[in-house]
């Protein structure tokens, strides 16, 4: 990929409305589309024009477009994302999909900032949004505390958990840090299973949301429209995609975001100019346990139950290979790539059974494919920051 | 101990770095002029990167001690020895190639910069602000290389070829406005001619700064003669000689070191 000069030419800006519409409409179609055949059809559709775009520098013109109006790209994601709200109103399941897809995602852009920005990989994402997820339940046992609290603080016993977990993640390099969460990572779900105060095997039911008065459980009557009680969770973890996307992106564009690169990429060298490793490791995994414990929370008073087998090893894995599918350090990326892992297996009846041979299947076709994800990531231009 | 004068800079006392049985440096006493090139010399094996390592804090010290314009750091951390004016270029390119140019260079000026969330995240454009500055200095120094390097500043760092990679290198060391350098083998990788270029632009540019301290460490003798004031010779982590290129090149014990002819 050479870098492009930017160019006084105005460039336009139609491939960033045929995008926006494009993923808008696959979306719903996906989420919609009961029948195999048609959707089969559809994913096939999808992938064809997918390719294409990037085959022949649509995704290219896209990107132009998109760098040189940031404003228009958010406005029409804010237009499209409310078209898919309307189109699927009253389709529960589907918009209960799409939330779990959200979450997932943002959980990703947590594991993003830990694996692809500053190199520290975790096995254990399922766990830290597990914990948050059991913040909510026990805090909701209690009551009193308002929702935007317990939310928050789900987040943050996450944090507190992998603090006691960093000590020995920072003494590990590689693959052995690898390690260290992955025995985590299974010993949360051990002691949740073992322990009765936290309900055991049999898990725990918490009551949904209610922010500042604005209740989960209503229908939304609106227009004279009444909108499914789980729009409010799509708008709720859609708003919370949005914040961490922007987070995490002005992150990736700033000091912080390359001394995280370099501390991955060469600790001698980052050290001997003045980086403290540790405290950069510990940032980027404070960060991503953050996200991934409040976006548990958000889950646990979403399904309304939580129990140990919703934070297993095996949705820590689903995490880690969405973030490699997404193309490792790309937090564009994690979009698509918790769709396809999160959604297709819902929706394709026959691949149920084998959910994880198809994440396997999946992992090593785009991989050999395309080694650096569905979307790779671009070496950093700060200089657009400064000329902005 | 103090025996300092004012024009040393830094100064290694009976420095000892022990790897299991194997002396790596032993008991070793080296004084470094403000502003003189040293030159670092000696047989493969003899010390001379282990001395730039445990000084830039890489490794540490099993005795002796290391005074920096008289203060101690021979228990800094690597990560405060920059606070000190110390910075160093490695025998193997370590850039990070993936990044760009400006990415690494600025990665020499991080103590300059504010790396809080706060000021990193909300305060925009106090941030850009910032990432003009840097943006400026790398352009200038970037410059004396390479009239060509400049516009080449947000470019990957893996696009560039050897002697630019190295020139990169230098910048990102130079860009913190060090009191000393530690050059490891500049000329590792490169053809004669390049290793010449690079080194009469390291020399233009030490002039320019105004008497900068140089460490150097290099096999190749054209380009020690040429640039050190002075000369270290170790062998076995010990210093088995010192002084001007020409009488330490003379010496018969240098000369066995070497093994027969140097």
């Amino acid at each position: 990929m050479t870098p492009t000069s930017r160019t006084l030419v105005r460039v336009p800006v139609w491939p960033l409305f045929v995008a926006v519409a494009f993923a808008a409409v696959a979306l719903t179609a996906l989420v919609l589309i009961e029948n195999q055949r048609w959707l089969g059809a559809a994913l096939a559709i999808t992938a064809a024009v997918c390719f294409c775009a990037a085959r022949f520098g649509g995704v290219a013109a896209m990107e132009v477009a998109a760098s040189e109006n940031p404003w228009l790209l958010r406005g029409l994601i804010m237009v499209a994302s409310l078209a898919v709200i309307f189109v699927l109103r009253d389709d529960n399941f589907g918009l209960l999909m799409l939330a779990t897809v959200l979450i997932y995602a943002t959980i990703c852009l947590g594991l993003t900032v830990q694996m692809g920005y500053a190199g520290l990989t975790n096995f254990a994402a399922a766990a830290f949004a597990g914990t948050g997820g059991y913040t909510a339940a026990m805090l909701g046992q209690q009551g009193g505390l308002p929702d935007a609290l317990v939310l928050v603080c789900g987040g943050l016993v996450a944090v507190f958990i992998g603090s006691l977990l960093i000590l020995p993640v920072l003494r590990t390099r590689g693959h052995y840090g690898a390690l260290t969460t992955m025995a985590f990572g299974v010993m949360f779900n051990v002691f949740l299973d073992a322990n009765d105060f936290f309900g055991g095997p049999q898990g725990l039911k918490l009551p949904g949301i209610n922010l500042f008065g604005w209740d989960f459980t209503n229908d939304i009557h609106i227009f004279g429209l009444v909108l499914s009680s789980y729009v409010n969770y799509v708008i709720l973890t859609g708003i919370l995609t949005a914040l961490a996307m922007i987070f995490v992106g002005l992150l990736d564009r700033s000091w912080v975001g390359v001394w995280f690169d370099v501390v991955r990429l060469d600790e001698t060298a980052a050290s001997v100019f003045g980086l403290k490793i540790a405290y950069w490791k510990v940032l980027a995994f404070t960060l991503g346990n953050f996200l991934a414990g409040l976006m548990g929370a958000v889950y646990a008073k979403m399904t309304g139950f939580i129990a140990p087998a919703n934070f297993t090893f095996g949705d820590s894995l689903v995490m880690v290979s969405i973030v490699i599918l997404g193309g490792i350090g790309n937090r564009w990326g994690v979009l698509p790539a918790a769709l396809i892992v999160v959604l297709l297996p819902e929706k394709l009846q026959f691949i149920q059974e084998y959910r994880l041979i198809f994440y396997a299947v999946l992992v090593i076709a785009i991989l050999t494919m395309r080694p650096d994800g569905l979307v790779a990531r671009r070496v950093r231009k700060l200089h657009t920051e400064a000329s902005a | 101990m103090t025996s300092l004068s004012n024009d040393v800079l830094l100064e290694s006392r009976g420095l000892t770095v022990r790897f299991g049985g194997l002396f790596a440096l032993n008991e070793l006493n080296i004084d470094v002029r403000n502003g003189e090139v040293l030159g670092l010399i000696g047989p493969n094996g003899s010390g001379k990167t282990t001395f730039l390592n445990v000084i830039s804090g890489v490794y540490s010290a099993s005795a002796g001690n290391i005074l920096l314009d008289g203060i101690d750091i021979t228990r800094e951390k690597a990560h405060n020895i920059s606070s000190y004016g110390l910075s160093r270029t490695f025998q193997r390119s370590r850039l990070c190639l993936s990044l760009s140019v400006f990415d690494n260079i600025a990665l020499g000026a991080q103590r300059t910069l504010n790396n809080g969330l706060w000021h990193n995240i909300v305060q925009r454009t106090s941030f850009a602000a910032d990432v003009r500055r840097i943006a400026d200095e790398a352009r200038e120094l970037l410059h004396v290389f390479n009239p060509a390097l400049p516009d080449k500043l947000f470019d990957p760092a893996i696009s560039l070829g050897m002697i630019d990679r190295r020139r990169v290198e230098i910048c990102r060391a130079l860009i913190g406005k060090p009191k000393l350098v530690l050059l490891d083998e500049p000329s590792a990788g490169m053809t004669h001619d390049e290793t010449d270029q690079v080194v009469d632009e390291i020399l233009g540019i030490r002039k320019s700064l105004g008497g900068l301290t140089i460490i150097i460490v290099e096999h190749e003798m054209g380009l020690i003669e040429r640039v050190t004031d002075r000369c270290v010779v170790l062998n076995y982590g010990k210093k088995i000689c010192e002084g001007k290129f020409r009488d330490v090149a003379a010496d018969p014990v240098v000369r066995e070191a070497y093994l027969g002819q140097a």
